[in-house]
């Protein structure tokens, strides 16, 4: 059973959203997705500065047996990509939701009404569909 | 039946175990329509005393000329351990290392080859071989897209002096991937790539600059200006190198003031034998940095459940069987058993033999150079120093010329014609350290006999 | 368990070496003609080791392997059968040994009618029209094949068909190849009975359809029973059909993929025709097809011209997909090949596909027998089969990957483990007709063995092997600690 955080959003691809107080909003993956991984060992995370559309692939999370792309939840320019993940990636599968963060980025004119997340409870429903 | 093990009790044993009456029944999922009553083409079984003379007889009837042919594929001595060992059941026998612990003979020895290559080249890192020489150009130039960030072209550069077959397979593999290789042209007096033809790229996006030394005519090309050349404008390295030459020649990893990004090469003169041309094995390496554009496989080193070190495969997770279509490449192999004999050469040669036999190889193409030119008619295409092939130009067609050395028992170079035809009558020739003075000299005379028969016709 | 072997490096001294195998020094003046600027600085750090240490050291090393020669080794798709040592013996014929790839053909009409005589031989089992031997590997020849596949296209003015259709089992090579190619890959489902799913196929093809990649039997290790409606539906939709041949052995010379509807197809003669595995390569992967697509074929090929045998190259097919190898690819392999076909002649290729099958049938029989669990039960099994340990994993929390530990500790190699994804806690198991019936046995004894110890003392399955030269190794730290070259300070 995994974790699943009533105060996020999600994608169907695993993502989760947390905006923040000055706006920006704050991006990851799932407790699902990490334990699918598997003990992550590489991390690829976006530039400052990079502007991406919604669905983008624009991160790359690799574990022994799988590497899997992150797809932007919403179209944005990223703020930042989480240091801390170059050196410790494995920080993703201890704490997904919290020192686990992918990126940040300020969100594109009505990019988050367009990306139309999932709830929590959608989300839920998702991974009882597929199993999980 | 050859190599079937089975008795008639066993195959009656094993029906009745699977509950068939026969063998045909297990096919019987099989439509009736698609089952292949006889195979044309495929003649009666031979026993191993049949083949085994008519393999002797056909390869007598090749025979072993005495060969001054170089062109991308090199006669080195190989010592008898190499393939004594490299052929023992427990290494030819084996399977690709998935089950790390029940092949740590073959992980440690391809850690091991990939430190000998990474030092060879002067790169930091190095995998574990690709089918040859010209696909790991090919490869090199896919990793230079995915690598080059600033660049968005895809647009290689490619000089006319890099092997013309090289060139070929690069295009044959890459091009559907939207790679574009644009030719650079040398200089026929000198027969080296000039660093003022770069000059029409100045200002442009190009993705990688490939450099072959020695180049395809033997000849020396000016590394460091063509590298820092192309790191100025943010356009990356990629060398195409020949692995003995590496015992005397600058190696990539110290090309321009920081050295190539990727660097690839045929492998086979490291104690692989000519065979007709394969199998072979391709050398890559890279910078840390870019190790996960490489492709093909790495081992690394690790510690196992007791805190032991061991040997394993790893960044699999790049490569076809997890990534699928994402992979960095499609390759599944690596030229193992042609790394497991390189591996062993390099331990014997060790860096001392290595340096002699690469002088040897120099040393025997000028001699042989020096002998050619005193027959009439034969001069020296291109001034400037070359590393164990050089080009010579003779005063008539060179086919006929080679035929009648052919009869001869001599193989004389290779005819650049079909390649280089703004040559005239252009004539490859390499000579290594396998040649004594006695087979100079007979080249030497019947070349002089040749030219002079040709002539009085 | 064997003492740990050192580093080849850590053997060196300066100045040893095995000087009788090097030539005598040309002198310094030999190489006055170098430029400085060109020349190493210092000389490449190789070992610097004796002849008799160097021989101990890999023979030693080769001692840590399982190989065929020593091993049981039921790896699925893989076919581990007996590598025949005449096959290296005539292969291996200093004449053929000697031969300068470019040397011309008059010196090696012994060579070229050995390569003429094995491109009919492939021929004849596949029911192709035309076959080339350059491609260097299965996977390079996947390659070869869909780069035909495009180029048949291409020619005929039909640019937009750039989609490859895939099950979704097939192996990662496959999309892979797609993507080499410039293609877009479309996956389509397996139904429950392990066949393509024919409904998804046809809502799958259209005018952007350039081929399907199809292997049969197919990962699963059944047989396609649809694939003659699968070979018209994407025919019809002007599309061709791609033979990924690494499951020829389960019908070598009972049915031709030629006859199955296939427009192109690569073997690997490291399987099918029993070229070494070599602990990873070198492989073969000769390409067939049919009439349509030999303009395209790559190059250089075998021909007769009614006298002698020549290469066709460039300006005999200038439509070829061009050269894909520098030479005429893995010689030494193909000669292998070779020799193989004719120790078996027309009946051994029969007898292949034959013994197989009631190997891989009779192992499966049998381990059912013993309590395992088909993942395809109500299926023949083809070449191979796959076990599906999923209740273990459930019930008594032990794995394929623990069974597949643990078979190493009582001496058989372990089948392929997780692959095809589709089927959980898989092992996909291929005997081979070159196992006799008795090592069969044994090895449902040993899957037994641990079935119980599963049972009645799990950590023991767990934490396998245990008489290995490792234990299990960490790979995670692999990839995360990446120590890819030895330096002095990397010893502990």
């Amino acid at each position: 059973m995994s974790n699943v955080p009533a105060d996020l959003k999600y994608t169907k691809s695993h993502e989760w959203v947390r905006t923040l107080a000055d706006g920006t909003v704050e991006i990851g993956i799932t407790d699902h997705a990490q334990h699918a991984l598997g003990d992550l060992v590489f991390v690829e995370v976006p530039e400052a500065g990079r502007v991406v559309k919604q669905d983008e692939p624009c991160a790359v999370v690799e574990s022994v047996k799988a590497a899997s792309d992150v797809y932007a939840p919403l179209a944005g320019e990223i703020t930042a990509g989480n240091p801390k993940l170059a050196d410790v990636p494995e920080t993703i599968n201890s704490d997904p939701y919290g020192e686990g963060w992918l990126m940040r980025m300020r969100p594109a004119a009505g990019a988050v009404a367009a990306a139309e997340l999932l709830s929590a409870a959608d989300y839920q429903n998702v991974l009882a569909a597929e199993g999980g | 039946m050859a190599f079937i093990p089975h008795t008639e009790a066993d195959v009656a044993a094993m029906l009745a175990a699977i509950g068939a009456r026969g063998i045909e029944d297990l096919f019987e999922e099989i439509p009736k329509s698609l089952r292949a009553s006889t195979l044309a083409g495929v003649p009666p079984a031979l026993n191993e005393m049949e083949i085994g003379r008519l393999m002797s007889e056909r390869a007598a009837q090749d025979g072993t000329p005495l060969s001054f042919i170089g062109a991308g594929a090199y006669e080195h001595h190989i010592p008898a351990a190499v393939w004594a060992i490299a052929t023992r059941g427990e290494f030819y026998s084996a399977y690709t290392p998935y089950q790390a612990e029940a092949s740590q003979g073959t992980l440690q020895l391809i850690y091991e080859f990939q430190t000998m290559i990474a030092r060879l080249t002067g790169m930091e890192v190095a995998n574990a071989s690709m089918y040859d020489g010209a696909s790991a150009t090919a490869e090199a130039a896919l990793m230079a897209v995915r690598a080059n960030r600033r660049s968005k072209s895809a647009r290689i550069l490619v000089p006319a002096t890099l092997h013309p077959h090289y060139r070929r397979v690069a295009v044959a593999m890459a091009s559907n991937q939207g790679l574009r290789f644009e030719e650079l042209p040398y200089c026929t007096v000198e027969g080296v790539t000039l660093p003022a033809s770069l000059g029409k790229y100045a200002g442009e996006d190009v993705t990688a600059l490939l450099i072959q030394q020695p180049n395809f005519f033997g000849r020396l090309e000016d590394v460091d200006a063509l590298t820092d050349w192309a790191h100025e404008r943010g356009i990356l390295v990629i060398a195409v190198v020949n692995p003995t030459s590496l015992a005397l020649l600058k190696p990539p990893g110290e090309w321009g003031s920081r050295g190539a990004d990727i660097a690839v090469g045929e492998g086979q003169p490291l104690g692989v034998p000519l065979s007709s041309g394969g199998p072979y094995f391709g050398i890559m390496t890279t910078r840390m940095e870019y190790v996960r554009q490489m492709p093909g496989r790495i081992v690394g080193r690790t510690l196992d459940a007791a805190g032991r070190e061991g040997f394993t495969l790893t960044l699999q997770a790049r490569e076809q069987h997890i990534r699928r279509a994402k992979a960095t490449s499609n390759i599944c192999t690596n030229q193992g058993l042609a790394v497991t004999a390189a591996t062993i050469y390099l331990s014997l040669m060790g860096r001392l033999g290595l340096e002699r036999t690469a002088a040897a190889a120099h040393a025997r193409t000028r001699e042989l150079v020096t002998a050619l030119t005193r027959t009439p008619g034969v001069r020296l295409a291109f001034s400037g120093p070359c590393f164990h092939e050089a080009v010579l130009l003779l005063d008539r067609p060179v086919a006929p010329v080679l035929k009648a050395l052919a009869a001869r028992g001599i193989l004389g170079g290779l005819d650049l014609a079909p390649y280089y035809p703004e040559l005239g009558a252009a004539l490859l020739v390499c000579a290594t350290e396998t040649k004594t003075a006695a087979d100079l000299e007979r080249y030497r005379a019947s070349l002089s006999e040749a030219m002079q028969a040709a002539r009085a016709a | 368990m064997p003492t740990p072997e050192k580093v080849i490096f850590e053997y060196s001294h300066a100045g040893r070496g095995a000087s009788d195998q090097w030539p005598h020094d040309p002198g310094t003046a030999a190489l006055a003609d170098l430029p400085a600027k060109l020349r190493r600085g210092h000389a490449p750090e190789l070992p610097e080791v004796g002849e008799l240490e160097v021989v101990r050291h890999f023979t030693r090393l080769s001692q840590l392997n399982f190989s065929i020669d020593t091993h049981f080794y039921p790896l699925g798709s893989c076919t581990m059968k007996y590598n025949p040592k005449a096959c290296n013996q005539y292969a291996m014929l200093p004449q053929f040994l000697a031969r300068h790839p470019l040397a011309p053909e008059s010196h090696g009409q012994g060579f070229l009618a050995c390569m003429y005589e094995l491109q009919e031989m492939l021929k004849g089992v596949t029911g192709m029209q035309g076959v080339a031997l350059s491609p260097m590997a299965g996977a390079h020849g996947e390659f070869a094949g869909v780069a035909m596949i495009r180029a048949y296209h291409r020619a005929r003015g039909d640019l937009k068909r750039n989609e490859i259709i895939v099950p979704e089992a097939a192996h990662g090579t496959n999309p892979a190849t797609a993507t080499m190619c410039g293609c877009v890959v479309r996956e389509i489902p397996v139904n429950s009975s392990g066949d393509v799913d024919l409904a998804a196929l046809k809502a799958a093809v259209g005018p952007n359809t350039a081929g399907i990649m199809l292997t049969n039997p197919s990962t699963l290790g059944v047989f396609e029973r649809g694939i003659e409606e699968v070979a018209r539906v994407v025919h019809e939709a002007g599309g061709l059909l791609y033979y990924d041949g690494a499951n020829l052995n389960a019908i070598l010379g009972k049915v031709r993929p030629g006859d199955m509807g296939f427009d192109c197809l690569h073997m690997n003669l490291h399987k099918t025709f029993s070229t070494p595995h070599g602990g990873g390569g070198p492989g073969a992967g000769a390409v067939g097809v049919a009439a349509r697509l030999m303009p395209f074929l790559p190059i250089p090929i075998v021909g007769w011209s009614g006298e002698r045998y020549r290469w066709l190259a460039e300006s005999d097919l200038p439509q070829s997909i061009g050269r894909v190898s520098a030479f005429m690819g893995n010689a030494g392999v193909l000669l292998r090949a070779y020799i193989y076909m004719r120790l078996l002649g027309h009946d051994g290729m029969r007898a292949v596909g034959e013994y197989a099958t009631l190997n891989a049938n009779y192992l499966l029989k049998r381990l059912q027998s013993a309590g395992f669990e088909a993942a395809y039960p109500e299926r023949r099994a083809s070449h191979e089969f796959i076990v599906t340990l999923k209740r273990q994993a459930r019930e008594l929390n032990v794995t394929a990957m623990d069974f597949a530990k643990r078979l190493l500790d009582l001496g058989f190699h372990a089948p392929t483990t997780y692959f095809p994804l589709l089927v959980p806690e898989c092992l996909l198991i291929e005997p081979t007709e070159t196992e006799s019936k008795d090592v069969l046995d044994a090895f449902v004894a040993a899957m037994s063995q641990i079935q119980q110890e599963a049972q009645q003392e799990p950590e023991r399955v767990r934490s396998a092997p245990h008489t290995m030269p490792v234990r299990r190794l960490n790979d995670v730290r692999a990839a995360r600690h990446l120590d890819l070259t030895w330096t002095p300070t990397t010893q502990r």
